[in-house]
């Protein structure tokens, strides 16, 4: 089956998007690497290639984890499925 | 995997992949001789650069040793020196001559440039008819030492470009090459688990000490954060949001397997096999110049968003996964592990793909930075010139 974003491992809060064109309210379809798990998603905006969908929902100050590992802190809302980046995540260093 | 290639054993012992006769500039004021000897004798390399003048103290050394170390690569048979005055000019040629590989000096003043260009060009054809005559010989895995570092990543470098030079690292570790990689800042999230890497605690304090010297530079001198410039434009285009995400992508370059034995100041060679960290700069062509300057003979260099660097030494092999940046750059690129994103092939047979590339370039294939004409030589500054 055709894969549309991946997630490192299943207690990451992202997968990454890794086809062109993905459009707003589509369910795509990813693969959970270190687990081997095939899942659904529905994405409620525009993602490009390379970037993250937010795989539930988040709260300003919550911890996004990628590689089951900490990658920055959540600075606005966001919903399952939204394009989680710069806009609403930032660093916790420097 | 092949675990022979056919390289020049140099007069050290060490192997190089290529075999330059090259035009080396003591300081920015000699790049004008140094180019015009590279025009006369057709086929040495000159590497003008920026620097050289009134630096001092830890600088000045890193200088020295970058030049010295440029010139001491077993990738060049030869090398002509040119530099304002003869006392520098003359550190350089001892420096290198220790090699035991021809080297020659000329200095300027009291010569002016014509005829210093003129003597340094009859020197210069010497040694490339000497050098062209030299004939490559098979050599093993662990004679070879390669070096990676990533560049313009994006989150594909970290799914799988990255990942696929852990494995070729993890297999060329057990065939007992030298191995290095760097970017000191861009372990920035993952510096924990390079240290769980570390071979012992004396390593440990070693990586310790250059991740907190580097992290006091960028405390002394940001602004607000390292957003605007760590991660890149470039990153965050490609889907990198925090440096954190970065580094965790850029770690996967190191594999599972090797532990890292060392850990190197800027532009110092390894003394053994194994894995090695050396404090650098992220930026690609300052940290491949100190992995060209250190003695490294080839380069693996993923790239998501398409970086194009390229060394007049050191051979940078690039791979990408991006179809995007694939489709859009492609002649920049020697192996495509796009498959990898689409399940079509795996981690194992990407790895496996990369060396067989590299194993290709170490007997000659020109890489696509080389054939592009991509030769960044950029030094390394500590500070401002006196």
């Amino acid at each position: 089956m055709a894969i549309d974003f991946l997630v490192h491992e299943a207690a990451d809060g992202v997968g990454v998007v890794v086809v062109e064109g993905l459009k707003a309210n589509q369910e795509i379809t990813g693969w959970v690497m270190k687990e081997d798990q095939t899942i659904k998603i529905k994405i409620l905006n525009d993602i490009p290639i390379g970037h993250k969908v937010a795989m539930k929902d988040f709260a300003a100050g919550d911890t996004v984890i990628k590689y089951n590992t900490d990658i920055g802190k959540v600075v606005a809302p966001i919903k399952k499925g939204e394009h989680l980046h710069v806009h609403n995540v930032k660093t916790k260093r420097w | 995997m092949q675990t022979k290639f056919f390289g020049y054993r140099r007069e050290n012992g060490r192997v190089g992949i290529r075999n330059h006769v090259v035009i080396l500039p003591l300081d920015d004021l000699s790049n004008a001789a140094c180019e015009a000897v590279a025009n006369n004798v057709k086929g040495v390399l000159a590497i003008p650069h920026a620097y050289g003048r009134l630096q001092f103290g830890d600088d000045l050394d890193l200088h020295f040793r970058t030049l010295i170390g440029a010139g001491s690569n077993p990738n060049v048979a030869a090398v002509v020196v040119i530099g304002i005055e003869p006392v520098w000019t003359s550190r350089i040629v001892e420096g290198i001559a220790a090699t035991g590989k021809p080297v020659a000096g000329f200095a300027i003043e009291k010569n002016g440039d014509l005829n210093t260009i003129c003597a340094a060009s009859r020197k210069a054809k010497e040694y490339l008819q000497w050098a062209t005559e030299l004939q490559r010989t098979e050599c093993d895995m662990n004679e070879l030492w390669v070096a990676t570092k990533c560049g313009e990543s994006d989150t594909t470098s970290g799914i799988a470009t990255n990942p696929t030079v852990g494995n070729a690292y993890d297999k060329l570790y057990e065939k007992g090459s030298t191995l290095l990689f760097g970017e000191t800042t861009e372990l920035t999230g993952g510096e924990h688990l390079v240290l769980e890497r570390c071979i012992n605690d004396q390593v440990r304090k070693d990586f310790q000490f250059y991740f907190d010297r580097y992290a006091k530079v960028v405390d002394d001198h940001k602004t607000s954060d390292l957003s605007d410039s760590q991660p890149t434009k470039g990153n965050i285009e490609g889907g990198l949001t925090t440096i954190e995400e970065k580094a965790l992508g850029n770690i996967q370059k190191i594999g599972r397997k090797a532990p890292i034995v060392g850990c190197l100041e800027k532009a110092v060679a390894p003394t053994g096999p194994g894995l090695w960290f050396q404090d650098s700069s992220s930026a690609a062509a300052e940290q491949v110049t100190l992995c060209a300057a250190s003695g490294f003979v080839v380069h693996l260099f993923p790239t998501g968003q398409g970086n194009i660097i390229g060394n007049p030494i050191l051979p940078v092999i690039k791979l990408c996964s991006n179809p995007r940046t694939l489709r859009t750059m492609e002649e920049h690129f020697d192996v495509n592990v796009s498959g990898l994103l689409r399940r079509e092939i795996n981690m194992d047979q990407a790895g496996d793909m990369l060396l067989d590339m590299m194993i290709r370039t170490c007997n000659g294939r020109l890489t696509s930075a080389e054939a592009l004409g991509h030769r960044e030589f950029i030094m390394t500054r500590l500070y401002e010139s006196a």
